[in-house]
């Protein structure tokens, strides 16, 4: 479910703000099915060629749908996943940032109770090159996003962005982008996104795009060990100084517990290539997957880097 | 945001019925002499948001007036952890049975609260944590469940607290109770002490409030520290932006905090120092102007890397910011420019016409220009 599909059906919560607007129509643009969206004061309307519904639940008995993306304000973020949550909706992708950490726990365990996915706060959200994406994230620009076989997860949104770019500059294309979010508490994590993509029949490679800061990377590592897909990481941060929020709320490092040291050398261990800068990614990725094609002549080589 | 101990007593702890000894904030050594004279035998503690104080000899024992004043004299100016104290804290001096460590948080990985207890307090419970796990009892639970009597003296049982047990579980009680109720990220008493007379007091406290609900917690925010900035930092957070101050010479302007860490790696990696962290992601990619101008603010900047890669933030709006700020201060420092995303065509022509710059296809190319020019 956290990888974005053509055929998911989306409904855009807050879809009549200035963003809530601008980007529902690069979705549209981009291919995906958006359903429509929420606003209780304008139910009944269209808004740029969709319905507005005056709440999730309305919305899902007159156009189901499975994903729900939310452009809501912090103070209000809480009562909109709840009741996208409650309407039964699969997939919630929280682009929000600042959202109090109790609201975002309590988010958190609604869904689970429900069964539902989360992927964010504070995340870019998602992009399937070729099919559509869904949050704030250029899916439209085909200078950045090519489709193609290498899954890319990413904290951030902007770095996710510069690390496909290079992919596809590279002429590798990508099976699908997950944004997890810069946040320290998130409904999917470094090591749900990469189990994702492994589990993903279009996914030959994936590039893990971590950051400083709390333990998800090293508990990615731990997963990445048993994986025969090959990974290729970059972690944000090196030269950043302890002690410091750097810009997201996630990335801080308290005595070595989240350091750039300790994230490399876990996934150094589980096998993974890091490299220490973004263009290195390509390369890395290209020697890597040149090395399982030759061990493993089954005619599925993958065309990388051209 | 973190708050001071005095400020998280009276504004925390005091209200949800936990006691806390006598105590007057005082900032001259004369307040303080005088404050004995209502006080006896007392505490003067420093005052600083950090947990440093007693190891940087902030906390000394009075048993004078005069011995109250001299401490304060020592104590108020001192700097600690890069804060400078200037207030103390002057409170009774307790007879201690036994102390404890006792604390409400969230546990990020586990995204729930966590309630924590130890008979060992006093001490940096993370030390206690990792050479005896045992002696450290936690007690997760969801965020919408109740942390009941129950609860409470379950986590308590067989530590042979004798009648000070219900206190004690009273105690943690309340501290959930605060922790909900006011958006703690930490409420933590250490040490908890029981008294000889029997009373159980916190005697110190660390509260942390989650930033991101100040909105809701509005008559908390004006008793928080004041966050530890440099004059420029300081200008950066009135301006709604997140700029952090470093000792290098290459400044740094990029989008979204994982491309801003990103630029410093690249610029470390290329035998450089960055000057700062400066990001304006998300909604704050239209403050470029703002943004340029604390840069070229910092003192020693010698070139400057300009860093875009929009998603949500738009390249071209930024660009023209930054057009803006640059014509406008007219730097005598040589910049270079990478960018992409949305927006970029214009992004790229603006910079070009307007300042006669030719941005690099890659961050790194433009980081490493940037390097060499600042040597």
């Amino acid at each position: 479910m956290i990888i974005h599909r053509k055929a998911h059906r989306v409904l855009v919560s807050g879809i009549t703000g200035k963003q809530g607007t601008f980007w529902t129509e690069k979705m549209i643009e981009c291919g995906t099915c958006v359903v429509g969206g929420v606003n209780p004061k304008r139910a009944g309307e269209t808004h740029i060629g969709v319905p507005v519904f005056a709440s999730a639940a309305d919305a899902m008995a007159k156009a189901p749908y499975d994903t729900a993306v939310m452009f809501i304000p912090p103070a209000l973020a809480k009562p909109a996943a709840l009741e996208a949550i409650a309407s039964g909706v699969k997939l919630l992708v929280m682009l929000t940032e600042h959202i109090p950490a109790q609201d975002v726990m309590a988010v958190l365990l609604a869904a689970r109770r429900a069964g539902t996915h989360v992927v964010g706060p504070n995340t870019a959200g998602l992009v399937t090159p070729g099919e559509g994406f869904v949050g704030i994230m250029p899916g439209h620009n085909p200078n950045i996003f090519r489709p193609g076989s290498v899954g890319v997860v990413s904290r951030s949104g902007s770095l996710g962005t510069l690390v496909c770019l290079n992919l596809t500059r590279a002429g590798i294309g990508q099976s699908a982008f997950i944004g997890i979010g810069g946040d320290p508490m998130i409904g999917t994590t470094t090591r749900d996104a990469l189990i994702a993509l492994d589990k993903d029949g279009r996914t030959e490679a994936v590039v893990l795009v971590g950051e400083i800061g709390g333990a998800m990377e090293e508990s990615a590592a731990e997963y990445a060990a048993g994986m025969e897909k090959p990974v290729v990481a970059f972690i944000a941060g090196r030269a950043s100084p302890p002690g410091k929020k750097m810009g997201h709320a996630g990335a801080i490092v308290t005595g070595t517990a989240g350091s750039y040291d300790s994230k490399r050398s876990a996934l150094e261990r589980a096998g993974v290539v890091v490299v220490d800068t973004p263009r290195d990614i390509p390369a890395a990725l290209s020697r890597r997957l040149e090395g399982r094609a030759a061990r493993e002549p089954r005619g599925s080589a993958v065309q990388a880097g051209r | 945001m973190n708050f001071e101990e005095h400020a998280a007593k009276a504004k925390v702890l005091a209200p949800a019925s936990i006691a806390v000894p006598r105590g007057k904030l005082c900032i001259t050594a004369d307040e303080t002499e005088a404050a004995f004279a209502e006080i006896g035998p007392c505490v003067v503690k420093a005052q600083v948001p950090t947990g440093k104080r007693g190891k940087a000899g902030g906390i000394r024992k009075a048993d004078s007036a005069a011995e109250a004043g001299a401490a304060a004299q020592a104590i108020l100016g001192m700097e600690i952890d890069g804060y400078r104290v200037e207030k103390v804290l002057v409170e009774e001096r307790a007879e201690i049975a036994r102390e404890f460590y006792a604390a409400v948080l969230t546990d990020f990985a586990a995204r729930r609260p966590l309630v924590l207890f130890s008979t060992e307090g006093g001490m940096e419970i993370e030390e206690v944590a990792a050479a005896r796990p045992d002696a450290v009892r936690r007690h997760g639970l969801e965020v919408d469940q109740g942390f009941d009597d129950h609860a409470a003296r379950a986590m308590l049982a067989g530590l042979g607290l004798g009648d000070a047990e219900p206190k004690i579980a009273a105690v943690l009680k309340s501290l959930h109770a605060i922790y909900r109720a006011r958006d703690a990220e930490l409420i933590e008493i250490n040490p908890l002490a029981l008294l000889k007379d029997g009373r159980v007091v916190a005697l110190d406290c660390k509260f942390t409030l989650d930033d991101s609900a100040l909105f809701r917690q509005s008559d908390l925010a004006s008793a928080g520290a004041a966050e530890k900035l440099t004059a420029l930092e300081r200008r950066g957070a009135e301006a709604g932006l997140k700029f952090i101050e470093l000792d290098g010479n290459v400044g740094v302007l990029a989008n979204g905090a994982g491309l801003t860490m990103t630029t410093m790696d690249v610029i470390a990696h290329c035998g450089g120092k960055p000057t700062n962290f400066l990001e304006i992601g998300g909604e704050a990619y239209t403050k470029s102007e703002v943004a340029l101008g604390l840069v070229l603010s910092a003192p020693n900047v010698k070139s400057l890397v300009i860093n875009f890669c929009g998603a949500f933030a738009r390249t071209d709006v930024m660009a023209d910011g930054v057009v803006k700020a640059w014509k406008k201060l007219q730097p005598e420092i040589p910049v270079f420019f990478s960018i992409h995303g949305t927006g970029e065509n214009e992004a790229v022509k603006l910079v070009r016409e307007q300042l006669n710059v030719e941005p690099y296809d890659f961050m790194e190319d433009a980081v490493q220009a940037a390097v060499d020019a600042a040597r």
